[in-house]
């Protein structure tokens, strides 16, 4: 049996813990059929364990939905499947591809895969008629996010209207929705990107390699280090050159960019991540580079 | 790297303070959260580049720390807040929440909300206007949402000469102001946010001031005793049945832990049923735990095969709350249609959701004068008041003075689906 906490003292990682809990089973209860968007990063691995940990011994009682860019990255794949298969969780697959194919996206050859996730990401919760959608989004990645709440209204369009949002009190939460709308639900929304790194590291979580510093052929365009692949190939006179890189953020590999580190382990991470002067997104994903309010534009259109 | 690095993976484990902070733009709200942000390093490079070349886009002197916290480009371009926005920072020991609450529009609603979860209220008001209309409508929230601790700032101390009569008179004049609240716990800080005096530095500017700088405050005040752990209070959220070959009998109950300490052995009654049984074991996750206390969020399970369900709250034979339809309560409405006498809404408390129907609007508080008005009738947007409800299902509920998650509700309109209301219970019967 585990010890007692003498003092009744709880750290905030087991606050946290125990608040996003308390989402995910709220949820369960009241939603005819909740999804969980897991895109391999992260934040929606640390989401699926604590979904885990929710109702565990039983099985979680609702799917994973993930968005098949047609470019992610190998080893996001390979950590996804290895986690489906140990909780024995279903998974949902909605493909960019074939959203482009019916013609829920259009593929201009100007707007980035993630951006073309948001019109696969909304059919499907349509298609399958979802009725709330689990995201790992946190309040302190980016100033539009800050007044997200914790369940997110949908309408029928999946938009977000941050002037409509519902007041959001105590651990009270009100979801209440109508036939076609949709809630967005984001356990994570207290959550740091260190407080995320301390549990990964103190639970031993099993993240993506590609999380870790390794060595990569990468070139460097508009001041960020991309990885060379049969998408990125070196332009004029780029020179590809042999890193040890790591990446903060694992989207599609045609917008995110590595960072040079040597931490091979969480706590070297979270060393480094205590002397980067960098916001995680700021530093590696170009699609939130575009304009300073990128990302409320892409949140009112329904982006995770 | 030094070892009192909050960031370190040593320093993994540290508690939590929720603070919601008041104040309008001029008293200096967003330059101050900006300045905890930058002083305890939560500020990044990219960010703060960003609000340095707007700044000087815009003309100004110094860096408008304010902008760091401005968030949506609808308010950027109003230069308003329009709702309550959640920060985060760290120092080594602590972090921090802080929900952010704009001081003029919708001020009650989004005030409400950002104190319903704070465990200190952080009010600022500025030393050359003295205590306004707003700060006391401020303090009296936090009073009423029973947020334990309440600092006052007196900020722009440097455009008063540092002088320690204008701090002594306002900490005066709001101690007597606060006698009238239910403030447990209240410190009063001279500071200058936009010059960084006292708040996470000691100012020089201020020798006759021997109390602890903001920051300093923020990090120390004691809040774990303010956690209720004597009323067990566990309302059932969710029944755990994995039907599993491996777990075919397991049956647990699932919840946050309200108040008290659960533990094995410990005999308890089952509401509203009244059906008596005994803890069994108690589960986080894969493990057996000794004890459960709040805010933890846990498995339980029994000894007998009684009839639990969400909704229903495990308590203690002797200490239970008494399931209630007549609810006398404080309500805070926050939409435009008004409350009104024989209207009908649903309610969620804890883990239940039932109907309510508006019995009886005994009075309209006035918080700036505290005056209750008992000819109201309704209550408007923004307005509290105190309300009499009928219920069709029992809430399982405490005073909210003696605890804050049994006893609040929210009200919701039931054509539209939103919250319109947040009410903190005085009694039930």
């Amino acid at each position: 049996m585990t010890n007692t906490h003498v003092d009744y003292q709880l750290s905030q990682l087991d606050q946290l813990e125990a608040e996003s809990i308390h989402i995910f089973r709220e949820v369960a209860a009241e939603f005819e059929k909740p999804v969980l968007m897991f895109s391999g990063g992260k934040d929606s691995i640390v989401m699926l364990r604590l979904a885990e940990k929710a109702f565990f011994p039983a099985k979680l009682p609702f799917p994973l939905l993930q968005v098949d860019t047609g470019l992610d990255f190998d080893e996001v794949l390979s950590t996804r499947d290895s986690w489906v298969e140990r909780l024995g969780a279903r998974l949902v697959v909605a493909s960019v591809e074939d959203a482009i194919k019916a013609g829920h996206v259009v593929d201009d050859g100007k707007t980035s895969r993630n951006r073309q996730q948001i019109g696969a990401l909304l059919a499907a919760i349509e298609e399958n008629g979802f009725t709330a959608a689990f995201g790992g989004g946190r309040r302190d990645e980016e100033k539009a996010r800050a007044k997200e709440r914790v369940y997110s209204h949908r309408d029928d369009f999946g938009q977000w209207d941050p002037k409509m949002q519902r007041p959001e009190l105590w651990s009270l939460y009100n979801g209440r929705i109508h036939s076609g709308e949709h809630m967005r639900i984001f356990p994570l929304s207290n959550w740091t990107e260190l407080d995320i790194w301390h549990y990964i590291h103190r639970e031993q979580i099993e993240i993506p390699s590609i999380y870790f510093a390794h060595e990569r052929e990468v070139v460097e365009r508009d001041g960020m280090l991309l990885s060379i692949g049969p998408e990125i190939q070196p332009k004029g006179n780029e020179q590809v050159e042999k890193k040890m890189v790591r990446f903060r953020t694992v989207g599609d590999r045609t917008q995110t960019g590595c960072v040079e580190s040597e931490a091979t382990d969480t706590a070297a991470i979270i060393d480094e991540i205590a002397i980067a002067r960098v916001t995680e997104r700021g530093a590696t994903r170009g699609d939130d580079r575009f304009s300073e309010a990128a990302m409320e534009d892409r949140k009112k259109e329904g982006y995770f | 790297m030094a070892s009192n690095d909050p960031h370190t993976a040593a320093q993994g484990e540290m508690d939590l303070l929720r603070f919601a902070t008041a104040g309008s733009v001029d008293d200096g709200k967003s330059t101050l959260i900006g300045r905890l942000l930058l002083d305890s390093k939560s500020i990044f490079e990219d960010q703060l580049e960003a609000v340095e070349s707007t700044s000087q886009s815009k003309g100004y002197d110094y860096t408008d720390l304010a902008l760091l916290t401005d968030g949506l480009r609808s308010e950027r371009e109003q230069g308003i807040t329009i709702d309550v926005a959640y920060r985060y920072f760290a120092t080594p020991n602590r972090k921090f929440i802080i929900a952010d609450t704009p001081g003029h529009i919708q001020y009650t609603r989004n005030m409400v909300t950002g104190a319903s979860t704070a465990d200190l209220g952080l009010v600022l008001v500025d030393a050359r206007q003295g205590l306004t209309e707003q700060s006391r409508r401020h303090a009296v929230l936090l009073s009423l949402l029973r947020v334990p601790h309440l600092v006052l700032a007196i900020n722009k101390m440097d455009l008063v000469d540092w002088s320690e009569e204008v701090y002594e008179k306002i900490h005066r004049e709001f101690t007597t102001f606060a006698t009238k609240l239910n403030i447990p716990d209240l410190e009063v800080i001279p500071i200058s946010a936009l010059q960084g005096d006292n708040v996470v530095n000691r100012s020089e500017n201020t020798p006759w001031y021997s109390g602890p700088t903001l920051m300093h405050h923020l990090e120390h005040v004691h809040v774990a005793s303010d956690r209720d752990l004597v009323d067990t209070r566990f309302p059932v959220q969710y029944v755990i049945r994995p039907k599993s070959d491996q777990y075919h009998d397991f049956r647990g109950y699932a919840g946050q832990v309200a108040g008290g300490v659960l533990k094995k052995g410990d005999e308890v009654v089952v509401l509203p049923s009244g059906m008596t049984s005994t803890i069994s074991r108690v589960e986080l996750f894969d493990q057996e735990i000794a004890e459960a206390f709040p805010p933890m969020s846990v498995t339980v399970h029994l000894e007998d095969d009684v009839d639990v369900s969400r909704g229903d709250m495990i308590a203690r034979p002797k200490n239970a709350p008494k399931p209630s339809q007549d609810i006398d309560a404080m309500i805070c409405w926050m939409t435009n249609e008004p409350l009104k006498p024989r209207q009908k809404l649903a309610i969620k408390h804890t883990t239940r959701t039932g109907r309510a129907m508006v019995k009886d609007i005994q009075y309209r508080l006035d918080v700036n004068s505290l005056h209750r008005d008992q000819e109201a009738g309704e209550l408007g947007l923004n307005e509290i008041g105190r309300v009499q409800l009928r219920t069709t299902v029992p809430l399982l509920c405490d005073p909210y003075a003696k605890n804050r998650t049994t006893g609040s509700f929210i009200l919701i309109d039931e054509a539209t689906g939103v919250t319109v209301g947040a009410g903190m219970i005085n009694s039930g019967s």
